[in-house]
């Protein structure tokens, strides 16, 4: 089994006002030195064999992100010894 | 012949039943369809009702853009078949790119439902034809992701070639550009609005029946066309 990390982010320009409203509780821990926060997705895809990074980024392109708003990358990942099934 | 206008039903629509009941209430006959059957059964229209088809989950529409009925209807929209996005049916012809853009969530991450006033900006669609230009219109608005975004090269297309349907007066309900509350495609056949005009039709339950005209101006529109 192979696993292929998306991480989906909206693009830099578009408003993450969910961002802001953690941005905005922050200070309410004591801390008064986070300039911006923003959120995304992390999606992990686990693949039967090897890790298809053509096969995940045609997945990750027409249905995970959507092009308009978000941008993606993609990564393989290492499963540690015992987590192989 | 009476125009007989689809209805789809996605898991997780809400308003579909609204949708057919304003069809029917403006002299039409609504057409069950069903998300997993491609078959149109030869309607004249289709309503994408709104609601939270699969949940909205990933983001509100992507994954009914997969449903059988969608490939089907992308199709007939291109050969001119008249398609209005109501909510969750406006986000799913974007995902769909039947029409540009996205919707996000609302910027002030609230919920948002109210009687809204909207300006009607385009008559030339397949479902605004009965409006006056610049008629204002009150009718009910309710989403948690209404915020349409595009970059500024399509906004400035939109505007320029007359693509703004409606737009929101006396207060943008969830910080859509432009203030922008319905756009249509080049064609003019696809229109994707996200307050409801399906539930205003009725004295009884609407603010107005201002929604009516919504569905009355696609019979006129199948009418001319015959």
């Amino acid at each position: 089994m192979a696993r292929v990390v998306v991480d989906v982010m909206l693009k830099p320009e578009i408003l993450d006002p969910q961002g802001q409203a953690v941005a905005n509780a922050l200070p309410r821990l004591g801390v008064a030195d986070v300039a911006s926060v923003r959120i995304g997705k992390r999606i992990e895809i686990e693949f039967d064999g090897a890790a298809d990074l053509d096969r995940a980024r045609e997945i990750a392109d027409k249905l995970l992100a959507n092009p308009v708003i978000e941008d993606f990358t993609l990564r393989v990942e290492e499963l540690p010894e015992g987590e192989e099934q | 012949m009476t125009a007989r206008i689809g209805v789809v039903t996605f898991p997780g629509s809400l308003d579909d039943r609204d949708a057919a009941r304003a069809v029917h209430i403006a002299g039409a006959v609504p057409i069950p369809l069903w998300h997993d059957d491609a078959d149109l059964y030869g309607v004249d229209g289709v309503v994408l009702p709104g609601g939270f088809s699969y949940g909205d989950y990933l983001r509100a529409g992507a994954i009914a853009r997969f449903a059988p009925v969608m490939d089907s209807i992308v199709r007939a929209a291109g050969g001119g078949l008249p398609v209005l996005g109501i909510c969750n049916g406006f986000q799913v012809l974007c995902e769909a790119h039947l029409l540009p853009g996205a919707l996000t969530r609302n910027q002030h991450l609230h919920f948002r439902n109210r009687d809204q006033g909207l300006r009607i900006e385009s008559t030339s669609t397949a479902w605004t034809g009965g409006f006056q230009p610049g008629q204002e219109i009150v009718i009910p608005v309710k989403n948690g992701e209404g915020c349409f975004m595009a970059d500024e090269r399509t906004l400035d297309e939109l505007e320029a070639e007359g693509r703004v349907v409606a737009r929101y007066v006396r207060g943008n309900p969830n910080g859509s550009l432009h203030d922008i509350a319905a756009i249509t495609n080049a064609a003019g056949n696809v229109v994707g609005i996200m307050p409801h005009p399906e539930h205003a039709v009725e004295v009884l339950t609407g603010p107005s029946i201002d929604g009516l005209g919504i569905f009355t101006s696609v019979l006129a529109h199948l009418g001319a066309r015959v």
